[in-house]
């Protein structure tokens, strides 16, 4: 027995000592295979092609995307059209770029993530783990608001928040996206909740008792894949949004995409398609660098090890 | 170490009544086994205690206290849950730690508590490990562990020792005892296991349908079941329940059951039966003599075809063909041979190990 052998044994593998008597067939391609290959290679293709346009297009100068060839790979590879999409592009009369949409964005999706994931993951947990009177007539009206069109209430809150005087502010966008988002991120932290063994909560509650104290130590820390999803879940929608940022957003505090569509309108002269195409990119980064960073957090199995298994 | 007192307890969930009217006193240093099948409100009336649960109606006391509103972290008491329940984000110490949650206690004292817990229990080396990178039996002492630190008179175990494999269990079984007769603290333990409440208790309280079947020492519910149910729910394999008429005349007591009498002279009979009474008389398997031999304080002897034997280890059954029925006799596993399928055998029942009980209501005659 080799020295390699040994060692695969001590780590609990057996290496093959002898040729199979029952080989297995490896697997062909079957006319099945390639018509389900094809078929996605198509799907791929019509986000692909549009994708792989938008990029070419936002490293080219504007002789080349002139020249009218939207295949071509540019030449010459400038970074110009981004870093005026971000810092000199007009948006009506002011031209200071994207960057300004970028700050006002920053500064509306931190205080409303912190406001809606606090508020609703409480709720959420008091909902689903202490006895809370009418709970279920509570549920049912928070699964209602969930699913009422923000369109419908737009006009209501506007009078709403001007009144309160936050129309307008960043501010005020935070809170109204907090606002929208509490009776959905409320189900989904209840429901995750749920999940959570009961006997784990006995325990708690013959140990503690403390509502704050249980959640602080004991919840929260079991709560990583649902804080992750709904994380991913509300970067997205905020900063995503358009609609709201553009009935609440003021003067000089709409948010990125606000800014945005007016960068793409705005046109003196020739469109700027390389600069355009430059401030969707940059528009689109934030919530993709989410995807790919917070992605890799994803752990199963929040339980392991504390009950039967 | 507190005494523990269930007072005219009522439990209903919306129209389902789990417990009825339910009376039941711990004396201090007890081991109280709650002992019943599935569904018999056992769980129910230790979470009760716990304070998990709130009563419908009746008033439950620890020691002197009236704890029956009080939350179940100022009730005193520590639990040991079925599935263990322990924190997955935190280490062993940790687990221990939080136990002490809602005590105010400094530091050191709970780093000796953790310590001392952890050194019983002989989980020192694991304090710093998270609960999935231990076994269910480390997992099991953790467990235990967390209840321990409390310092409370009084522990609560539901059904701890269930998840655990047959050898372990055996193992914890000895090691619960032995806290139990160092720390002399009260313990009310629940299990559907009759040799782990046979084997631990000091008082078995056998319930079935949300009702005290029988409330006593384990040797009382063993040799003197009070009822049909108790008789039938201790003891493995079952006893023998066979139904049978009372013959009560010219000053000997008799059962007739099935064409075999039953010399009941020697009976203690509660009150005297009334001639032609029905009833119900249980044999227990290990009771039986020896085949072919005739015991001289016999109450009767059958006579019956072997329908199968079973043999486990150390032990073996013969089931004999009795009526429409069978009845199980304990054998020596040495003489299993002479029990060959379709022989007859001989086997008598020596009469104080009789029981009786009313064919109507059950209880023991």
């Amino acid at each position: 027995m080799s020295v390699a052998d040994v060692s695969l044994r001590r780590a609990g593998e057996v290496p093959v000592e002898r040729a199979p008597r029952f080989p297995r067939k490896p697997k062909g391609i079957s006319g099945r295979s390639i018509a389900i290959i094809v078929f996605l290679t198509i799907c791929a293709a019509f986000f692909c092609v549009p994708l792989y346009i938008i990029i070419t297009t936002s490293f080219k100068t504007m002789e080349q995307v002139r020249e009218g060839a939207i295949f071509s790979l540019p030449a010459p590879f400038t970074l110009d059209a981004w870093w005026s999409a971000w810092d000199t592009a007009c948006s009506g009369i002011r031209c200071d770029g994207l960057k300004v949409g970028f700050w006002n964005s920053m500064a509306i999706l931190f205080p409303s993530l912190i406001l809606s994931i606090a508020l609703s993951s409480v709720t959420g947990y008091a909902l689903a783990l202490w006895n809370v009177r009418w709970a279920n007539t509570f549920l049912f009206v928070l699964f209602i608001c969930a699913f009422v069109p923000f369109q419908i209430i737009m006009i209501p809150l506007i009078i709403l928040s001007s009144g309160l005087k936050v129309y307008g502010t960043i501010w005020g966008i935070a809170i109204v996206h907090a606002v929208l988002a509490m009776p959905f991120l409320t189900l989904v932290f209840r429901n995750y909740y749920k999940g959570i063994p009961q006997e784990i909560m006995s325990a708690a509650m013959m140990d503690s008792g403390s509502f704050w104290r249980v959640f602080v130590e004991i919840i929260l820390p079991m709560s990583g894949n649902i804080l992750i999803v709904v994380l991913i879940l509300q970067i997205t929608s905020i900063w995503n949004d358009f609609l709201l940022g553009l009935t609440f957003g003021g003067l000089g505090t709409q948010p990125m995409s606000v800014v945005l569509a007016n960068v793409v309108i705005t046109t003196t002269g020739e469109a700027a398609y390389n600069e355009n195409m430059a401030a969707a990119l940059l528009t689109a980064i934030p919530p993709l660098f989410i995807y790919f960073v917070l992605g890799k957090f994803f752990v199963q199995g929040i339980t392991a090890g504390a009950i039967k298994g | 170490m507190p005494r523990v007192q269930f007072e005219d307890i009522i439990k209903t969930y919306g129209r389902v009544t789990v417990l009825k009217n339910l009376d039941l006193e711990i004396d201090d240093g007890e081991f109280l086994v709650l002992l019943g099948p599935s569904g018999c409100g056992k769980t129910t009336l230790l979470n009760l205690l716990a304070g998990l649960l709130d009563v419908t109606a009746g008033r439950i006391t620890i020691g002197e206290r009236d704890v029956t509103d009080l939350d179940p972290k100022d009730r005193g008491l520590a639990m040991v849950f079925q599935s263990y329940a322990l924190y997955p984000t935190k280490t062993v110490r940790g687990n221990l730690k939080f136990g002490l949650a809602s005590q105010k206690i400094d530091g050191a004292e709970v780093d000796r508590r953790i310590a001392w817990a952890a050194r019983m229990l002989q989980i020192e080396p694991l304090l710093d490990r998270k609960p999935a990178q231990l076994s269910g039996g480390q997992r099991q002492r953790v467990a235990i562990g967390r209840a321990l630190v409390k310092k409370v008179g009084l522990f609560l175990f539901d059904e701890p020792l269930s998840n655990l494999d047959a050898k372990l269990r055996t193992e914890m079984r000895l090691e619960i005892k032995k806290l139990h007769d160092e720390l002399k603290s009260t313990i009310v333990y629940v299990t559907h296991d009759q040799i782990e409440a046979m084997t631990m208790a000091t008082k078995i309280a056998v319930m079935d349908g949300g009702v005290i079947q029988q409330f006593g020492t384990p040797d009382e519910i063993y040799s003197r079941p009070r009822n049909l149910f108790v008789a039938g729910f201790i003891g493995s394999p079952a006893m023998n329940l066979r139904a049978g008429k009372i013959t009560n005349g010219g000053g000997t007591v008799t059962a007739a059951l099935d064409g075999v009498t039953l010399d009941l002279g020697r009976y203690g009979f509660a009150s005297q039966p009334a001639d032609g009474q029905p009833i119900v008389v249980g044999l227990r398997p290990e009771h039986f003599g020896a085949p072919g031999q005739a015991l001289a304080d016999a109450a009767g002897t059958f006579s019956l075809p072997v329908q199968y034997t079973e043999k486990t280890g150390g032990d073996a059954t013969g089931y004999l063909k009795f009526g429409d029925g069978l009845i199980a006799a304990r054998i020596d596993p040495e003489q299993i041979g002479r029990f060959r399928q379709g022989d007859t055998v001989d086997v008598s029942f020596p009469q104080g190990k009789v029981h009786v009980f009313d064919a109507v209501s059950g209880a023991r005659l």
